[in-house]
């Protein structure tokens, strides 16, 4: 993966705002589901799949259900 | 395609005025991102969707029990969504002996369904899941996953045709056009418990509402065609009649041929065809009249328009000459130029973007499913050979200046009739199909055709209509309800639109007037209910003598039968 974190962080907060149609989310490395209005169990693997097709990233099913904030997350990408 | 993320949008848009149509959805996996896709589809075609989503894993309860959510909500449709998935784990658990079986269960148990359930069931079928545990083997082995799968999807077929309210929505045919790792990601299937990628929801949505569109008598009834470079290689003017590619053997005219051959079997099937192309008109037939290699000939198209005026205005002309909506035409064209020009005139039409390559035209077509339609009958096969006939009589016209002369030297002949089993499926159609001569639109499948036939309330009528050039066919529908003993309220009056103006309205008038008369009736009422469509036939009753009940507002209307005198007209009863 090209990116550093911080791009990546940018990259997945534009997918946040597209798919949870929310222009106000901001994401930081400490956000957790509880913080985002929308996302829950459902919007969640449409944010997966979104970010897939846009880092042109796989992730595994286990990956997917292990996160427990959004510094998770990207490290996840990073290490693709 | 639209993405599931714009389906997921249309909810939060307003749909208020869209007609409601009442959708129960239940399936054996999760089923929430389907409802989403499905709303939302709705809204694209104009159908605000009052979904219930039962939790998943309740088809056996929901259907069973009598007392249930879903035979409570009593949905207008009620889409069940059995998975190949749960099927296999079924399968698993199951005895050999019981595994040949697993079909003949599934079917059993479809079979209830379709007796229990109120209104219409859509099934998704099964799209194949390869197990390769006998490899292709497997073909040979009953009790074999894929054995069973196959058959199950056959079986289906045959029970679609025995139980009317059952309609099959062919996602297996979704999973071989776009292939089993694009319709199923194991990722979503391991987190959410769904067995539909994101990417296949919008397809699957739409298949679904195809089926609703086309029951609700939403659908395409006419292909218009552009000619060079569409259904043909090269220009027709610069190249030639003989030197157009088309045909057979390498090159890119086998590509023209079979689409042809679609377009021919479309026709078969009771689309219109016609054409719209900027050509000479003499250049344009030459291919038709000439060339063999074309599959479609001159007698398969309905209407052929071919000058140098605007697309735009030669699909409105088509459309007068059928009398049809143009939300039910589709219009072909490879030209973007021409494709554009007509979407901003007349955005109703549809109009798909071809690909640039010919070769790709039909996978691409394949992909739109653009003909859903509720029913099929040889009558529809027909339907070319009515329009062309209908040509010719505007030509007759012409040549008098009376209309009654020449409504006269049509020697116009109807049958009357109740609901027959010879006529039930045609009635049930046109009850479909019918949307400008339709009073109050209400649409009757051939099953409730079947109960309205054994019931005493109601008197039914059929009308044929043929003249000198051709026979019609049934073209005209009155169902009547006794309210009580002196009134008898028009329920349904609907007519083919190709049989106006030839006095029709009044020889049926007449019938009815009789029918009340010998029964002792002494006030008839009619109603007009106004839809998008419809607008032909608001002011019907009162130009037939009827008088508006009460208020300026109202839309029923009454007639004092004993008042009435027998309109003349030149329909013989036959």
């Amino acid at each position: 993966m090209g990116m550093d974190k911080n791009e990546i962080l940018t990259e997945v907060q534009d997918i946040f705002r597209d798919v949870l149609d929310n222009e106000e989310i901001v994401l930081t490395p400490e956000t957790t589901a509880n913080d985002v209005e929308d996302w829950d169990s459902l919007s969640h693997i449409q944010l997966i799949v979104a970010i897939e097709k846009k880092l042109k990233v796989k992730f595994t099913s286990k990956e997917i259900l292990s996160w427990s904030d959004i510094s998770e997350m990207i490290d996840c990408i990073a290490s693709k | 395609m639209i993405t599931f993320k714009e389906l997921k949008r249309n909810l939060k848009k307003d749909q208020a005025g869209l007609p409601i149509k009442k959708v129960a959805l239940i399936g054996d996996t999760a089923t929430q991102l389907l409802a989403i896709a499905i709303t939302g589809m709705g809204v694209e075609k104009n159908f605000s969707i009052d979904l219930f989503d039962a939790d998943f894993n309740q088809v056996e309860r929901q259907v069973l029990d009598p007392s249930s959510e879903l035979h409570e909500f009593a949905a207008d449709y009620t889409i069940i969504f059995q998975s190949t998935h749960k099927l296999l784990e079924k399968y698993c658990l199951t005895s050999t002996s019981e595994q040949t079986v697993l079909a003949e269960e599934r079917l059993k148990f479809i079979r209830t369904l379709c007796s229990s359930v109120k209104g219409r069931i859509i099934y998704y079928n099964y799209p194949e899941i390869d197990d390769t545990v006998f490899g292709s083997y497997a073909n040979k082995v009953t009790s074999s996953f894929t054995y069973q799968v196959r058959k199950l999807n056959y079986e289906l077929m045959n029970l679609a045709q025995e139980y009317t309210n059952l309609y099959i929505c062919d996602i297996a045919a979704l999973q071989n056009k776009f292939g089993r790792d694009t319709m199923f990601d194991t990722n979503i299937y391991v987190s959410t418990e769904m067995v539909l990628s994101l990417d296949t929801l919008p397809y699957v949505a739409s298949r679904t509402l195809d089926i609703i569109c086309a029951l609700e008598g939403k659908f395409k009834k006419c292909l218009v065609l552009d000619l060079d470079n569409t259904i043909w290689g090269g220009v027709v003017g610069d190249d030639g009649w003989e030197n157009v590619h088309i045909g057979h053997g390498l090159g890119i005219g086998k590509a023209f041929t079979e689409f042809q051959h679609w377009i021919k079997m479309l026709k078969n099937r009771g689309i219109i065809i016609a054409v719209c192309s900027k050509n000479d008109e003499e250049k344009a037939r030459g291919p038709f009249e000439k060339n063999p290699e074309m599959v479609l000939k001159i007698d398969d198209i309905a209407v052929f328009v071919a000058n140098w005026d605007n697309k735009a205005d030669n699909i409105r002309l088509i459309q007068g000459i059928l009398n049809i909506g143009f939300d039910s035409m589709v219009f072909l064209d490879d030209n973007p130029f021409e494709r554009n020009m007509v979407r901003e005139n007349v955005p109703e039409v549809t109009i798909p973007e071809l690909p640039d390559d010919p070769g790709e035209y039909l996978e691409y077509l394949y992909s739109l499913n653009l003909f859903e339609t509720a029913s099929y009958s040889n009558a529809d096969a027909e339907r070319t050979l009515q329009y062309q006939v209908e040509g010719k009589r505007a030509t007759l016209l012409k040549t008098f200046t009376n209309e009654a002369d020449f409504l006269k030297s049509l020697d116009m002949v109807s049958e009357v009739s109740g609901f027959e089993p010879v006529n039930k499926l045609r009635v049930a159609q046109l009850s479909q199909r019918s949307n400008q001569f339709n009073l109050r639109t209400v649409r009757y499948t051939e099953t409730e055709i079947e109960a309205l036939a054994d019931d005493e309330r109601y008197a039914n009528f059929s009308f044929t209509l043929s003249d000198k050039f051709g026979d019609n066919g049934l073209i005209c529908v009155i169902i009547l309800k006794a309210l009580d003993e002196d009134s008898l309220f028009i329920d349904t009056w609907f007519m083919s639109c190709r049989v106006l103006k030839r006095g029709m309205e009044d020889f049926t008038l007449n019938t009815i007037v009789n029918y009340a008369k010998e029964h002792g009736i002494k006030r008839l009422i009619g109603e007009y209910i106004p839809t998008a469509k419809n607008q032909m036939v608001a002011g019907h009753y009162s130009k037939l003598g009827f008088t508006k009940i009460g208020s300026t507002d109202s839309t029923r209307f009454e007639m004092d039968v004993n008042d009435y005198e027998s309109k003349e007209n030149h329909i013989k009863l036959k």
